[in-house]
């Protein structure tokens, strides 16, 4: 086989790859107040690898010998990653600048872990696949514990990083596995030699471990014991890039095998996701009932999120073509508009959290009189990762439950919708908290937001209305990344 | 008026919305200017409503008139699709003309903490939520409009509301959402079964014409799904115990808005969306809808006797009044859905009215406690007349828009259609009419409590209370104008609904 190098497709990657060196090597020489300046650049290599990427569009092509492949399904979720990155960059700016935080390393470890993201969507390969989660996991071990001086982010960060190396080592030994009886990396190859050998319980065991391996990385019950420490721990800004770029690039990993490696032994590992999404779902939102910590609320949330995302995988079987379409369809939508309003979500935790704020909700009493506009768009993320109209998480929502009722698993229908009402209690117990009462006393000043957040929160809310009402965008990109 | 056919119903719907969006850009502290806007579009939509319902042709009120198609989420054929018939115009144009006059009355007073830009947008937003769900044709597309009306409401009860409001919109909140989830199961579960991704369709007149291919049991359970969702929205006994508490703490705009329209939304889903798409189960459920709707009759009125606060007595009012619309659906016949859409319209007007006057009624005397008040009729004649109006309208008298939708409801169930027990409707149809007496008890009791006796010392000296404002008198004119127009000329109502119910009747034993 020819090594084939197309240039072209793997362009985005190659400016990523490109910029963070530049921020690593600039950071060096730029004088101690213009430190800051990483962040620009970072956003222009963002920017320029959104124009290589829609450059790319619709030109579908695999590279690499096979193991690369650019198709809207990878192309859509490299975009995603762009402008999550984008969002958490306009947040971050402050935080690290006030805060006297290493900031170029930050920029670079943030580009790298987005670098993982990019590559974990084209490859099609078992070894590329894993050195893509590994490249979206380690940055993030280290950007968890930047704030050195911090206890907490010490903790996080080892808790993280044993619970990360843990579950890349179940992972690895799994894949060895799958290796070892297939004789073939190949995703596609895999599955070809799998559909035979379905019945053999080492197969089972083999995805068993991987899928394990993935749920650590996606922080599902009852993997999920590190996200809350962690993320409570972690800068902020950080927290929010674990919650929705790390975690989607789990699912992007996790959605790649299952649908294209492992649907062989779908019948095995079917149910498996079933009893991970019932369990994530209700365990996560249980607990972020009692919560009073917003980004410990926000996590519990985040790994009830996934519970909805997770049942897409509970859906699929090579039978019925049709449900498997709807189910992935439904994955793609979800994590696009989860990747969004979580971010939203966060960023305005941090804009009120900043400059050592509260991050404690009974602290977000009558945040309406004291900032409108903050409110108003917090309770929008909010009220979208409940489910909504006129944010765009209704239509989430929505196509998991349509998928789950074309696949006839009603009992998760009814999981997922009792989990609904539960989860609107808690989303809802901070909105109240934000409008229906007056500010304590000592609280009563306004709070200011600098201009990057502002815009960034705002354009983040357009975009959700306006995804809410054109729909019809984010439902054909779905369906055009659909592979079967 | 070319244009009406097919900009007229969009126009309606969005028009206020378009002004919520305005607003946003209107300066907070520019309080006349925000209110004007406010009222400029509300009424923009309500002259749109107007010219709609001339523009409607009455002599074919069964079919879906004015009529808009347009594809909007081709991948699983949902589309913007809405129009109007004899089911949905008087609905249409009363939610226009409720929201209109609630901008008008908040022209009087803001209740607390102010604010009255946020509060403008939200009664904006709400009437988009309102009056689309009456025009929608599209099952994904009611849903959301279903939805959307949740948020408004929420905050409004919740920023305005009274006491427990915090409590009050929760409960509000949470209790819809879990019905309308088992809705929208219901709604996917329609549509997977006219064909899923291969050729399903959202579409509510097109789902009615291909008929529901599953098991008897497939439908049975459709329809409870359906049912739980509008059934709380209307509410029903035992699903109704988010109603006194969101009507009591909420501010009088939202307490009438909520009464007057927010109801109708479920019983409405009912003659719109469960009957004629799931005919058969319609027959099955109709004992238990009967029994339930009698039950709540019965209850609310008992319930009003009990009550010292006046607003949770007018909110106890409404599951006995909506009792009576639920009792007309029942009954599968034509004189009874009749009646119930009369019902609906009725106790808009009538119920909507007496929370504009216990909304004021506290304003000028700081407390809604019955047993606080007295000689309102004394103190000031205008208000208590307009008071004693509504109430004996509220009542049934004949003569006024009470009555007709009471009296057919149980018309109606003297001779049920379609194969239903005569023996139970019929027993249905005295419980149903010891509920009217014991209506007539509760409000004439109240109207004596209220606005007979002595004026309390405390309030002698008539401090702060005036006779009704002009701005009032804005507000409740068109109220108490149509309240004697239907009651004389029921026609007004019954002419419309009359084709569409007829074609109702036709889906279902057949």
């Amino acid at each position: 086989m020819a090594f084939d190098f197309d240039l072209h497709a793997v362009s985005p990657e190659l400016i990523l790859t490109l910029t963070a060196c530049i921020v690593l090597v600039a950071d060096l020489f730029l004088p101690e107040d213009g430190k800051w300046l990483a962040m620009p650049l970072s956003a222009a290599g963002l920017f320029g690898s959104l124009a290589a990427i829609v450059s790319l569009w619709g030109r579908d092509s695999v590279t690499l010998a096979g193991t690369f492949e650019v198709d809207t399904f990878a192309l859509v979720f490299k975009g995603l990653f762009c402008v999550i990155g984008l969002v958490i960059l306009s947040i971050s700016l402050n935080y690290f600048r006030v805060g006297h935080l290493p900031e170029g390393e930050y920029y670079f470890l943030m580009l790298s872990s987005l670098l993982g993201g990019f590559v974990i969507a084209s490859s099609r390969d078992l070894i590329g696949t894993f050195i893509a989660i590994e490249l979206i996991s380690i940055p993030a071990f280290v950007m968890t514990g930047l704030r050195k001086r911090d206890a907490r982010s010490n903790e996080a960060a080892l808790k993280f990083f044993l619970f990360g190396v843990l579950s890349s080592a179940v992972m690895l030994y799994g894949m060895s596995l799958i290796y070892g009886i297939t004789g073939e990396t190949n995703l596609a190859a895999i599955n070809d030699a799998l559909s035979q050998r379905a019945e053999e319980s080492i197969v089972i065991l083999g995805v068993f471990f991987v899928i394990v391996g993935f749920a650590f990385k996606i922080s599902a019950v009852p993997f999920h014991f590190w996200a809350p420490d962690t993320y409570e721990g972690a800068p902020s800004p950080v927290a929010a890039f674990l919650s929705t770029a790390s975690k989607i690039g789990g699912f992007v990993g996790l959605l790649v095998l299952m649908f294209v490696a492992f649907p062989a032994v779908a019948d095995a590992w079917r149910p498996a996701f079933a009893v991970l999404a019932a369990l994530t779902m209700t365990v996560g939102n249980l607990i972020a009932l009692r919560q009073r910590h917003i980004i410990r609320l926000l996590a519990y949330s985040g790994i009830a999120q996934s519970g909805y995302i997770l049942v897409c995988f509970a859906l699929i079987s090579p039978g019925n073509i049709e449900a498997s379409r709807q189910a992935f369809q439904s994955a793609v939508i979800y994590l696009s508009i989860y990747g969004l309003m979580d971010a939203g979500a966060f960023a305005a935790a941090v804009a009120f959290g900043r400059r050592g704020g509260s991050y404690f909700i009974d602290d977000y009493t009558g945040l309406w009189q004291r900032n409108p506009a903050l409110a108003v768009m917090l309770a929008g993320f909010l009220l979208s990762l409940a489910g909504t109209p006129p944010m765009a998480g209704m239509w989430a929502k929505v196509f998991v439950f349509l998928a789950t009722i074309e696949a006839e698993v009603y009992w998760l229908a009814i999981v997922m919708g009792i989990n609904a009402v539960i989860a609107a209690w808690y989303y809802l117990a901070v909105v109240k908290r934000m409008f229906f009462e007056a500010p304590a006393p000592e609280m009563e000043g306004e709070v200011e937001v600098p201009y990057l957040m502002r815009t960034a929160l705002g354009a983040v809310t357009l975009v959700l209305v306006a995804a809410f009402v054109f729909l019809p965008v984010v439902s054909d990109l779905a369906e055009r990344s659909t592979w079967f | 008026m070319e244009w009406l056919d097919d900009w007229g119903v969009t126009l309606g719907t969005f028009l206020p919305i378009v002004g919520m969006i305005v607003l946003l850009f209107v300066p907070a502290t520019q309080e006349r200017l925000v209110k004007s806007v406010a009222t400029l579009f509300a009424f923009a939509a309500l002259v749109v409503g107007v010219l709609i319902a001339f523009r409607f042709d009455y002599a074919h009120s069964g079919e879906i008139q004015l009529e808009v198609v347009r594809e909007w989420i081709p991948q699983i054929n949902a589309n913007y699709h809405v129009g109007l018939d004899g089911l949905s115009l008087s609905l249409f144009v009363l939610s226009l003309l409720v929201s209109f006059l609630c901008v008008i009355y908040l022209w009087w007073h803001v209740p607390d903490p102010g604010k009255v830009k946020a509060l403008m947008a939200l009664v904006l937003l709400l009437e988009t939520g309102m009056t689309g769900s009456f025009v929608a044709l599209d099952l994904l597309l009611f849903f959301i409009f279903f939805e959307l009306v949740l948020v408004p409401m929420y905050f409004m009860i919740g920023i305005w509301g009274g006491p427990r409001r915090e409590y009050a919109a929760v409960k509000f909140f949470l209790y819809t959402l879990f019905g309308s989830i088992f809705m929208l199961l219901g709604f996917l579960a329609l549509w997977i079964n006219s064909g899923g991704t291969g050729g399903g369709t959202f579409d509510i007149i097109e789902l009615q014409a291909r008929g529901v291919s599953g098991s008897e049991m497939f439908q049975n359970l459709v329809f409870l799904g359906l049912f739980l969702g509008f059934a709380i929205k209307v509410p029903m006994w035992p699903f109704h115990t988010w109603l006194p508490d969101a009507h009591t703490e909420a501010p009088t705009v939202g307490s009438v808005l909520l009464a007057a329209i927010l109801l109708k939304m479920g019983t409405y889903g009912f003659i719109r969306i469960a009957f004629p798409i799931l005919p058969d189960a319609a027959v099955t459920f109709a004992p238990i809808i009967g029994i339930l709707a009698v039950i709540s009759i019965i209850y609310g009125a008992l319930c009003c006797f009990a009550q010292t606060d006046l607003k949770r007595l007018i909110a106890f009012s409404s599951v006995g009044h909506m009792g009576f619309v639920m009792l007309g659906l029942a009954t599968l016949t034509d004189r009874g859905i009749n009646g119930a859409i009369f019902g609906m319209v009725a106790h808009g007007l009538i119920t909507g009215m007496l929370f504009f006057v216990a909304g004021s009624l506290h304003e000028r005397y700081h407390t809604r406690e019955i047993a606080a008040l007295g000689g309102v009729l004394h103190q000031i004649p205008r208000f208590g007349s307009v008071f004693t109006y509504a109430a004996i309208a509220s009542l049934g008298l004949p003569g006024l828009a009470g009555f007709w939708g009471e009296m057919l409801a149980l018309l109606g169930s003297y001779q049920p259609g379609a194969g239903l027990s005569e023996e139970l409707f019929r027993a249905l149809m005295v419980a149903g009419g010891i509920g009217t007496v014991l209506t007539a008890g509760y409000l004439l009791w109240t109207i004596q409590r209220v606005n007979l006796g002595r004026v309390p010392a405390k309030y002698e000296d008539g401090h702060g209370v005036f006779d009704v404002h002009p701005i009032e008198w804005y507000a409740w004119v068109p109220l108490l104008i149509l309240i004697l127009a239907a009651g004389i000329y029921p026609k007004l109502v019954l002419g419309v609904t009359d084709g569409a119910v007829q074609r109702l009747v036709g889906m279902f034993g057949s």
